[in-house]
C-alpha cells in the first residue's frame, strides 16, 4: 500500500447498481420473452433483436458523437427500453418499424432530454403511441404466424378489446361477442389471443413480476394501485349494465394492463418516487385507462394512460414526500 | 418478546462482525503518546502542564477550554516532552501534548484494583463532580461531555435512561466485548447514571446480533439486583444505534427537529461511556483507557483483535503490534464503514472515542457516479425520512431557502442513502455541505433574534 | 366556403381588436411607475448577471444605485471604470477610480512541486475535500484541485491545468468579479490590481506552516525567510504567519524580491522580458556596497566632525 484511499463516510456500499438492477428487469421480462417467442416464432425474434439491437446502438450514436457525453451511454437500461418496446409491438411489425420506434424512444423520448434518469416519458411507451398513431394498421390488426407451438381456433384476428369494441359498436353484447369468438377467461391467463408480444400470457409476466418484488427492484404499491382501481371500475360498470361493459376479470388479463402495471409503469425515472404517490399515479392510470376502454374510440388505453399520467409525477412527487423524523 | 426497531428507512448491511471472537487484550506501552487536546465536542482542552513536568497516569494535564469541554488526563506516566501542533489522523494542526513514557505509575487516590464496586454514592453532585473530574465522555461517536449530558437544564426531566449497546456499525466489535467482559460493570455504571438522573427507568438496547451479550447482561442484572433496568433486544438493522433512531425504538418518540433528546424525555449513553462512569465514579480512575477493534474485510481473522488501548497512542504503532498494516488494504478507517473517518495520517495519535482501525480493501473503492435513475432507494433508505436525491439537487442549484424546507438540516449523517443509492452518486457528500450551509443559515437567524 | 372564410376573418379580426383594447387599458391601469434611469442604467451594465456586485443581477445593481443616488458602495467589476464612468454621468454623480483588478491563484503546488501523499476518492469538490481532511498532498493550505473555481466562473476565465493540477486564469476573459474568490474553501485566489500592461508581482503561496514544514510538502512553497521583506526598498512585503505578502499598492514592480526568493515562490508576470535573476541580485548586492560604502563614509564623517 503506497497511497492510502481517502473519501468522506460511508466505506462500503450496497450490492446493487443501475447495471445490476437493469439486467434483473431483463431477468424479469424473459419469461413473457420466452412465451412471446414459443407463440410468435422466428418473426418475434427479429422483432426482439431489432429492437434491443436498434437501441442500444442509438443510444451509443448519439450519447458518443450528437451529445459528444459518452458517459450518458447506458447499455443495460437502452436494453431494457429494447426489450419493452419490442414487447409493445406486434410480431408482424416489418423491422424498419421496430427501428423507427427505437428511435422514437431512445432519440426522442430519451436522449433528448438529457438521458438516462431525465426523460420525462416512459421511452417504450413514447414509441409505442408514435407507432400507433402512425401507423394505426400495422399496429391494431395481428395476423398469427406459425409459431414454435401453434393453437388452432384463431389464425387471424384483432385483439380480444379491438373485437369488443366493433362489436359493442355493431350493437352486440358482450356476451354474445366473447362466445362467437370463443373467449373464456381461463385461456386468456395463461395465453392471449393476439395482441403484442407482451400481451401474450399473464402468467409470464406476473412470474416475472414477482422476480423483481423478490429482487427487491420495484415495490408492489404501483401496480397494486393500478390493478385495484381497474378491478372496482370495471366491477362497478359491469355490475350496473354487463351487457356493455366487460367484467374484472377481462380487464386484468386483456390488453397491454398487466405489462404495463407491472413493467412500464413502474419505470422509475417516470414514476413518482414516494408510496403515497405511487398509489395516486396508479389509480390515475387506472382511471384512465376503464375511460378509454370504456368511452374512448381507442379499444386500448394503457399507453395513453401512462403516458397521461407521466405529465403529473412531478406534481405528485412535488405533494408526497417522505414522512420525516420529528416533524409530525 | 418483540423485537425493537426505530419506524423510518434504515437499511441492512451485512454485520462483518468478523473479530467478535477476539478476547480484548492489553496493549503494552509505546515509547511515546502524544494526547491531543481535541479529545471531545465542544471547546479545545488547555493544557497546564509544562515542557519538563514529570506526569503520572491519571493525571491532569488539561483543563476544559469551555463549559462544553472536558478534563484530558494523562495516560502513562513520564516526561512532557513537547506542547505543540501535531497532525491528527485527517491531518490538520491540532494541539497535542508529548509524553516520553518511563515506567507504569499511576497517580494516587486511583483503584486499580479489579474487585467490583456495587454500592453507589448517595450524593448527585459528587457523582457528576466525579464524572466530570475524571473526563468522561460519550464514547458512541460523538464525544459530548457526560457530566453535561447527565444534567440535564432545569424544568427538563429523564424519563428514561437509554444504554445503547446496538454496536450497528458493520466491522466493529469493541461494544460487544465490553459488554461480555465488562458486564458486571456496565451495569452498575448503569445504576450509577439512572440515580443521577432522579432514578429514571433504565433500557439496555442490544441488536439481536449479540445473544451472548444479551444473555450475559441479563444474568449479571438477576446477580446484581439493580431495580428498573431491563434488557430489550432490537432489532438487527442501521443506524439502530444513531441517538435518534434508538429513542425512536425504544421509546416510540420522536426528537423534535432541531431539539434535543431531554426534550421527549430521554437520555442516551453508550455502554463504552458506563463503563467509563463506573470507572470513574467507583474508582476514581479518569478517562485513559478505551476498548478499540483491529480489523477489516482484508485482514486474516487470526489478525484480529480488541485491544484495551490508551489515549495517544499512535494509530500505526498500534497497527504494528497487530502486526502491519495487512496486504491488499487500500484504505484505512477510524470508526465504522459507515460513519468512520478515512485515516490520512496514520501517526495520528488514538484519542478517547477512538474504537477502531479498519482496513477496507478494494471493495471500498467509490463506484464511477453514473446518472440518478430516481430509484428512490436513498428517501427509502433515510432514517430521518428526508429525500436525498432532492437535497442534493437543491444543493448544488445553491438553493439553501429549499434545503431547510426540506429539512436538509435533519441530516443525521449516517450514510444510508449513499450506501444504497445503485448510481454511486455521493449523496451524502453533497448533504454534509448543505446542512452545513443551512445550519450556518439557522445560526445566523437565530443570533440576530 | 367563401362565406366562412370572409367570417372567419372578420370574427377573428374583431377579437383581435377588442383582445388589444383591453390589453392596452389593463397595461395603462397597472402601470408601475418606475425611475426610468433603472432601465437606462440597466442597459449600460454588461448584462451578465453575475452577481460579482453583490446584488441579485445587473438590474437589482442598477435599482440599488438609482435608490442610493450615488456609486460609493456599487461597483460592477466586470465592467470596470468605463463602465461605472457612464453609470456615474446617468446618475449625475462622481466616481473614485479603481484599479482593474484579475483573479491570481496563489498556489504553487503542482503535481511536480507537491508529491501527493493519498489519492482522494470521494465527491470532485473541494468544498466536501477541504471540509474532509487537509488534503491529498502535505500542504494543508494549497489548492486542492478539484476545480470549485471552474465551475464558479462564469466567463469561461478559469480552467484546470492537467499537467499541474492547478487552475489557470485566462486575463482577457477573468471579471474580477470575485466568484471563484468565493468559492475556493481554501482561499487560494485572490483579486489582484492587474497592473500596468498587466506587469504584477505575487507570492504563490499561502502556507502559513514553518519553513521545514511548508518545504518538504512542497519545493515552490513560501518558507517564510523574510529575504524579500529585508531587500524590498518600497515597504511592499510584509512576512506574517510564516508567508509573505505583496501588497499591490506599494509594488513598484522592480522583482528584486523575485530574484531573491529561495524557493522561487513568488512570481512576476506579465513582464516583457525574462528576469535575470544575476543580474538583479549583482545590481541588489552593488547597492548594499554602496548603502555600506555611504554608511562608512557617514560614520567617518562623523568621527571627523566629532575629531
Amino acid at each position: 500500500m503506497d497511497k492510502v484511499l481517502i473519501s468522506p463516510s460511508p466505506h462500503v456500499h450496497a450490492k446493487a447498481s443501475t447495471n445490476s438492477i437493469m439486467m434483473d428487469v431483463v431477468i424479469a421480462l424473459m419469461p413473457a420473452i420466452v412465451v412471446s417467442i414459443l407463440f410468435y416464432g422466428w418473426a418475434e425474434i427479429l422483432v426482439l433483436a431489432v429492437a434491443a439491437v436498434s437501441c442500444v446502438g442509438l443510444e451509443y450514436l448519439i450519447a458518443r458523437f450528437l451529445m459528444k457525453r459518452p458517459e450518458l451511454f447506458s447499455g443495460s437500461s437502452a436494453l431494457v427500453t429494447g426489450l419493452l418496446l419490442a414487447m409493445n409491438l406486434p410480431s408482424t411489425s416489418p423491422w424498419w418499424m421496430v427501428a423507427l420506434g427505437a428511435l422514437v424512444a431512445i432519440g426522442i423520448a430519451k436522449m433528448s432530454f438529457g438521458g438516462l434518469g431525465q426523460n420525462l416519458f416512459n421511452p417504450a411507451i413514447t414509441a409505442r403511441v408514435f407507432l400507433l398513431i402512425s401507423f394505426p394498421v400495422q399496429m391494431t390488426n395481428w395476423t398469427l404466424p406459425n409459431g414454435f407451438i401453434s393453437y388452432p381456433d384463431a389464425v387471424s384476428g384483432a385483439t380480444p378489446l379491438g373485437l369488443l369494441k366493433e362489436g359493442l359498436k355493431s350493437g352486440e353484447s358482450i356476451q354474445q361477442i366473447l362466445s362467437t369468438n370463443g373467449f373464456d377467461s381461463m385461456t386468456t391467463v395463461i395465453r392471449d389471443i393476439g395482441g403484442s408480444a407482451g400481451e401474450i400470457s399473464a402468467l409470464a409476466l406476473l412470474l416475472g413480476f414477482g422476480y423483481l418484488l423478490v429482487r427487491k427492484v420495484v415495490k408492489p404499491w404501483i401496480t397494486l394501485s393500478i390493478l385495484l382501481t381497474i378491478a372496482a371500475i370495471a366491477a362497478v360498470f359491469h355490475g350496473i349494465d354487463p351487457a356493455h361493459f366487460t367484467g374484472v376479470n377481462f380487464n386484468l388479463v386483456t390488453g397491454g394492463v398487466l405489462l404495463g402495471a407491472c413493467f412500464m409503469a413502474t419505470d422509475y425515472v417516470t414514476s413518482p418516487m414516494s408510496n403515497w404517490g405511487g398509489v395516486i399515479y396508479g389509480i390515475g392510470i387506472g382511471v384512465i385507462v376503464m375511460m378509454i376502454r370504456y368511452f374512448g374510440s381507442y379499444p386500448e388505453g394503457m399507453s395513453f394512460a401512462i403516458l397521461i399520467m407521466n405529465c403529473f409525477v412531478p406534481l405528485i412527487n412535488r405533494a408526497f414526500h417522505q414522512k420525516k423524523y420529528g416533524r409530525a | 418478546m418483540a423485537k425493537l426497531t426505530f419506524s423510518i428507512g434504515g437499511i441492512h448491511p451485512a454485520d462483518c462482525k468478523l473479530s467478535r471472537g477476539c478476547k480484548i487484550e492489553t496493549l503494552p506501552l509505546p515509547p511515546k503518546v502524544y494526547v491531543s487536546m481535541f479529545q471531545h465536542l465542544g471547546a479545545q482542552a488547555k493544557p497546564i502542564v509544562e515542557v519538563g513536568d514529570s506526569v503520572k497516569a491519571g493525571q491532569i494535564i488539561a483543563e476544559p477550554g469551555g463549559f462544553i469541554s472536558a478534563y484530558v488526563h494523562s495516560p502513562v506516566s513520564g516526561t512532557v516532552k513537547s506542547i505543540g501542533l501535531r497532525k491528527d489522523l485527517a491531518g490538520f494542526n491540532v494541539m497535542h501534548v508529548e509524553i516520553d513514557v518511563e515506567g507504569d505509575e499511576w497517580a494516587e487516590g486511583i483503584d486499580l484494583s479489579p474487585e467490583l464496586v456495587t454500592a453507589i454514592p448517595e450524593d448527585r453532585d459528587f457523582i457528576l463532580d466525579r464524572i466530570k473530574m475524571c473526563g468522561v465522555v460519550g464514547l458512541g461517536g460523538a464525544t459530548f461531555p457526560t457530566h453535561v449530558k447527565l444534567n440535564p437544564p432545569p424544568g427538563k426531566k429523564a424519563d428514561c435512561l437509554i444504554l445503547n449497546g446496538a454496536e450497528c456499525e458493520p466491522y466493529l466489535t469493541s461494544d460487544f466485548r465490553i459488554l461480555l467482559e465488562r458486564t458486571d460493570e456496565i451495569v452498575v455504571g448503569a445504576a450509577i447514571m439512572k440515580k443521577v438522573l432522579g432514578d429514571c427507568p433504565c433500557v439496555i438496547g442490544i441488536e439481536e446480533n449479540k445473544p451472548e451479550a444479551i444473555a450475559a447482561v441479563r444474568a449479571s442484572l438477576a446477580r446484581l439486583g439493580y431495580p428498573g433496568i431491563r434488557v430489550e433486544v432490537l432489532r438487527k438493522r442501521y443506524p439502530q444505534g444513531g441517538e435518534k433512531q434508538l429513542i425512536d425504538a425504544v421509546m416510540h418518540r420522536q426528537v423534535k427537529s432541531g431539539g434535543l433528546p431531554i426534550d421527549v424525555g430521554a437520555v442516551v449513553q453508550n455502554v463504552a461511556t458506563s463503563l467509563a462512569v463506573y470507572e470513574a465514579v467507583q474508582k476514581n480512575k479518569p478517562l485513559v483507557t478505551n476498548v478499540l477493534t483491529v480489523t477489516g474485510d482484508c485482514l486474516p481473522v487470526d489478525r484480529m483483535h480488541n485491544y484495551l488501548f490508551r489515549i495517544g497512542m499512535p494509530l500505526s504503532w498500534i497497527a504494528e503490534q497487530a502486526g502491519g498494516v495487512p496486504e491488499g488494504a487500500v484504505k484505512i478507517i477510524s470508526g465504522g464503514p459507515m460513519m468512520g473517518k478515512a485515516v490520512a495520517n496514520f501517526d495520528a495519535a488514538t484519542v478517547k472515542g477512538s474504537s477502531s482501525i479498519l482496513y477496507l480493501g478494494e471493495g471500498t473503492r467509490r463506484r464511477q457516479e453514473t446518472p440518478c435513475i430516481r430509484c428512490g432507494r436513498c428517501a427509502d433508505a433515510c432514517p430521518m425520512g428526508l429525500e436525498p436525491f432532492l437535497l442534493k439537487k437543491l444543493y448544488q442549484y445553491g438553493d439553501p431557502a429549499g434545503l431547510e424546507q426540506n429539512a436538509a438540516q435533519d441530516c443525521i449523517e449516517c450514510g444510508c442513502c449513499q450506501y444504497s443509492c445503485p448510481a454511486g452518486v455521493p449523496l451524502l457528500d453533497n448533504i454534509r455541505m448543505a446542512k452545513a450551509q443551512v445550519m450556518g443559515i439557522i445560526r445566523a437567524r437565530n443570533a440576530k433574534k | 366556403m367563401s362565406n366562412t372564410i370572409i367570417w372567419t376573418i372578420v370574427i377573428l379580426t374583431v377579437l383581435g381588436l377588442v383582445l388589444s383594447l383591453v390589453l392596452y387599458w389593463v397595461a395603462r391601469k397597472f402601470k408601475v411607475e418606475e425611475d426610468p434611469r433603472i432601465d437606462e442604467i440597466e442597459k449600460t451594465l454588461p448584462g451578465a448577471n453575475c452577481g460579482g456586485c453583490g446584488f441579485a443581477g445587473c438590474r437589482a445593481f442598477a435599482d440599488a444605485a438609482v435608490k442610493a443616488g450615488n456609486l460609493d458602495s456599487n461597483y460592477c467589476p466586470v465592467g470596470g471604470s468605463d463602465t461605472m464612468k457612464k453609470v456615474a454621468a446617468i446618475l449625475g454623480c462622481e466616481i473614485k477610480e479603481a484599479a482593474p483588478l484579475v483573479a491570481v491563484v496563489r498556489c504553487n503546488g503542482s503535481c511536480a512541486n507537491r508529491p501527493r501523499t493519498n489519492d482522494y476518492d470521494g465527491a470532485r469538490s473541494c468544498k466536501v475535500k477541504s471540509s474532509l481532511y487537509s488534503g491529498d498532498t502535505g500542504c494543508l493550505y494549497g489548492c486542492l484541485g478539484c476545480g470549485d473555481c471552474v465551475a464558479a466562473c462564469q466567463f469561461g476565465a478559469l480552467s484546470m491545468n492537467p499537467d499541474t493540477g492547478l487552475p489557470v486564469v485566462d486575463e482577457g476573459k477573468c471579471t474580477a468579479c470575485g466568484k471563484c474568490v468565493a468559492a475556493c474553501p481554501k482561499r487560494v485566489i485572490e483579486l489582484r490590481a492587474k497592473g500596468p500592461r498587466g506587469m504584477r508581482e505575487y507570492v504563490s503561496c499561502i502556507n502559513k506552516e514553518k519553513g521545514p514544514a511548508a518545504r518538504k510538502a512542497c519545493a515552490a512553497a513560501c518558507i517564510g525567510c523574510g529575504l524579500c521583506e529585508k531587500t524590498c526598498q518600497h515597504g511592499a512585503i510584509t512576512v506574517t504567519d510564516n508567508v509573505a505578502y505583496i501588497d499591490f499598492g506599494k509594488c513598484k514592480l522592480c522583482r528584486e524580491c523575485e530574484a531573491v526568493c529561495p524557493t522561487g515562490a513568488i512570481h512576476g508576470v506579465g513582464f516583457p522580458k525574462e528576469l535575470d535573476k544575476e543580474a538583479v541580485k549583482k545590481r541588489i548586492a552593488d547597492r548594499k556596497a554602496k548603502a555600506a560604502e555611504a554608511a562608512r563614509a557617514a560614520a567617518e564623517k562623523k568621527e571627523d566632525d566629532n575629531g
